[in-house]
């Protein structure tokens, strides 16, 4: 660093436009300033030939009456509702689906990757057929199967499986009984928050004694009694102001209670068995990169199998893992996009879709939507790599 | 130095590319056929036979407009356009007409940036359902789960009659009318619903057609024509007077079979059309045979009707509202003089 200022303040000093400061500095500007203009280029010619082929334009219209009506909605939403609700009625359903994929994939794609690595044939290789044939056959095509032909094959409404004649299930979906919080219910939510709290306390109350004298302390069952005694305590001191509300068959529909519809299973479904086969090889392959010194070493200290790979093993495979693991949870989000194909009401088919149809405004339309999924995915990497930091080599 | 020709490029392109808009007539002429846009299959209106050739009124339009500009019916390129997909479409140049059983509406015609050159088949919206389901009126229909097109005035018609009625549904919303059609055969819906001529046409390739039947409603007016950009008056005309060409000699029973004898005609008003006296098709900028070769190659609209959707056909409609105005239906052309 010394020796470069003194070279930049020597007396014969080169002129600006051989400075190579100065020239790097002169091309940053100038693409900066050619990627601008291109950008306002696009604008204003957007602009006018929207103008001059008398196409409406602004974003105004999320404020006027959609008028038309949704499957599933997650918040309350009618055919007065504006098509900014509706909007945001697909945005949810995207992050439903997405957040249900997510789970249900890095579960399945866990329990197969260490499967794959089994000293077991039988295990080790059943997971290799599962994830070449999953990850192989085009995404589209597994939600057609799912949707067209697996959940066909469930019986009319009339005829619909039930249990406890409280769930049924049929073409038209799952339906449960749905809870009515009554009054005071309240109180059992206070209950259960003040159980969360008084978990994680315990649990660091417990890790630094632990640390300390080297005693440990029962946390997870303690937890656990803590976790339902509580509410439980709540409700009786309320007399359980809770009811359900079940579903019956009244017409063509179940009425009441609350419903799982086909869209969202087949979906699911087709996104977590999909990206569980991309996950399961990320998984192999971090397990795979942990030396097997590492196991060799916990052995030799008289660790079983197990604990091995859950205390050594696994927490540095994550390192390996977490990154691409991130990729894949990002691709999944957006595959959910393909919800068009089977009616499930996703941003895309109601948002892209109908109310891009009915107001005919393109390009704020898709822009908004594109916007959407680039802050669904910054928002997935942010978290991912706090959690990739957080799982870090710590070194003391 | 550089930032100020930058600038100045960017500022001449700009202007540049909003003066640089030729009229879709002449674009036409210039590169010898008419792309038009068209549904994805459509049995009467527009659908590909066992050839892989189009058939149907809507194609029918496409080629009376080839016949029209070109002389020659055979020069038009299909682009099979999904509901969603057709007004981007034809907004973006893709397409030059667009003749895709789409209904005229207030918001079409003006936010869209669109213009209708006409209605070649007057329709309404209707529902379907299973014979067994015992409904008999849609009345009935009250927490029905219903099976609809997105991107369609129907969906919004069906949303508007539900709730006018204060009856609730439940909607399964797709893209493609194939998988509206697949999923409602399969059950997930007890209703099908569509413009009354779209039922008629998608009936026929359900599992059993005869398990299945057509209420008696009509929610909607649907005035179903072919569309062009807003904005290009003299192609506009164009496609509108071509099916105003076809509406008119059916009038005057100008049909392809008799029209090279209807030349000799005395009628004047036959006379016009044809070409024989008047200057009509070199106003519209076109050929003096311009409708003659309409009729020759593509028939009037009657003879259209009947071969793609008429009684005869698997779709067996009657002319009912697209008879003639003089029969009491609505079809009616301005007059060719």
């Amino acid at each position: 660093m010394a020796v470069e200022t003194k070279i930049a303040v020597a007396p014969a000093k080169p002129p600006v436009w051989n400075d190579p400061r100065y020239r790097a500095l002169f091309f940053q500007v100038l693409v900066l300033g050619g990627v601008v203009l291109l950008g306002a280029y696009l604008v204003s010619n957007t602009m006018a030939n929207l103008e001059r082929q008398g196409i409406a334009s602004g974003f105004g219209f999320l404020e006027t009456t959609a008028g038309f009506s949704i499957s599933q909605t997650l918040v309350e939403y009618s055919e007065e509702s504006s098509y900014g609700r509706a909007f945001l009625v697909g945005l949810l359903n995207t992050m439903l689906v997405s957040i249900i994929g997510i789970f249900f994939a890095t579960i399945l794609g866990f329990i197969i990757g260490v499967a794959r690595l089994s000293r077991n044939w039988l295990i080790s290789n059943l997971a290799a057929v599962y994830i070449e044939i999953l990850r192989n056959i085009p995404l589209l095509l597994q939600i057609f199967f799912w949707y067209f032909a697996v959940l066909r094959n469930v019986p009319s409404p009339k005829n619909s499986h039930s249990l406890f004649d409280s769930f049924f299930l049929n073409i038209r979906g799952l339906y449960s009984p749905a809870p009515v919080f009554e009054a005071g219910f309240w109180l059992i939510l206070v209950a259960l928050v003040a159980g969360i709290v008084g978990v994680v306390v315990l649990a660091r109350w417990a890790r630094v004694r632990q640390e300390r004298t080297g005693e440990r302390f029962p946390v997870f069952f303690t937890s656990l009694g803590i976790l339902i005694g509580l509410p439980l305590l709540a409700a009786i001191v309320t007399g359980f102001p809770l009811s359900w509300n079940y579903p019956e068959l009244k017409g063509f529909n179940f009425v009441g209670g609350m419903v799982v519809i086909p869209e969202l299973v087949a979906l699911a479904l087709a996104l977590s068995t999909y990206t569980a086969s991309f996950i399961a090889e990320i998984v192999r392959a971090g397990i795979t990169a942990v030396s097997h010194g590492q196991t060799e070493a916990a052995y030799s200290l008289g660790l079983r199998a197990g604990p091995t790979l859950r205390l050594v093993v696994i927490p540095q495979a994550l390192r390996v893992i977490i990154p691409p693991l991130t990729s894949q949870y990002l691709n999944l989000m957006k595959n959910s996009s393909l919800a068009a194909a089977i009616a499930y009401p996703d941003i895309v088919l109601v948002f892209a879709g109908t109310v891009l149809m009915q107001t005919g405004q393109a390009v704020e339309i898709i822009s908004i939507t594109m916007a959407v999924y680039l802050t669904l995915s910054l928002l997935i990497s942010a978290f991912m790599n706090w959690y990739n930091k957080k799982m870090a080599l710590v070194e003391r | 130095m550089k930032l100020t020709k930058v600038l100045l490029a960017a500022a001449a392109a700009t202007t540049l590319s909003t003066a640089a808009v030729a009229g879709t007539l002449d674009d036409v002429r210039g590169k010898g056929f008419v792309q038009c846009g068209v549904s994805q299959g459509l049995a009467g209106f527009s659908n590909p036979d066992e050839q892989g050739n189009w058939t149907g009124i809507d194609v029918d339009v496409c080629r009376a407009v080839a016949a029209a500009v070109l002389g020659d019916a055979g020069k038009v390129k299909f682009t099979p356009l999904s509901a969603k997909e057709r007004f981007t479409a034809l907004q973006s140049g893709e397409v030059d007409v667009l003749s895709r059983n789409t209904t005229w509406t207030l918001v079409r015609d003006s936010a869209l940036g669109l213009n209708f050159a006409g209605v070649n088949y007057y329709d309404g919206q209707g529902f379907m359902v299973r014979k067994d389901l015992g409904v008999k009126s849609a009345l009935e229909l009250d927490g029905a789960s219903v099976c609809v097109n997105i991107g369609t005035t129907t969906e919004l018609n069906l949303s508007d009659y539900f709730r006018a009625n204060s009856m609730k549904f439940n909607p399964v919303v797709f893209e493609k009318a194939d998988e509206v059609v697949a999923a409602y055969d399969s059950g997930r819906c007890d209703v099908y619903t569509t413009d009354q001529s779209g039922l008629a046409a998608q009936r026929i390739k359900l599992k059993e057609p005869n398990a299945h039947m057509i209420l008696p409603e009509v929610i909607s007016k649907e005035p179903l024509g072919p569309v062009v950009r807003h904005g290009d008056d003299k192609w506009l005309d164009t496609v509108k007077w071509t099916l105003y060409a076809m509406v008119e000699a059916e009038e005057l029973g100008v049909t392809s079979k008799n029209v090279d004898q209807m030349k000799g005609s005395s009628s004047p008003n036959v006379r016009r059309l044809l070409g024989v006296e008047g200057d009509g098709g070199k106003n519209l900028g076109l050929s003096v045979d311009w409708a003659y070769n309409v009729v020759k190659q593509v028939g009037n609209y009657g003879e259209s009707f009947e071969r793609h959707v008429g009684v005869k056909t698997s779709l067996g409609l009657e002319r009912g509202q697209n008879a003639l105005w003089k029969d009491g239906g609505l079809q009616y052309a301005m007059p060719v003089r």
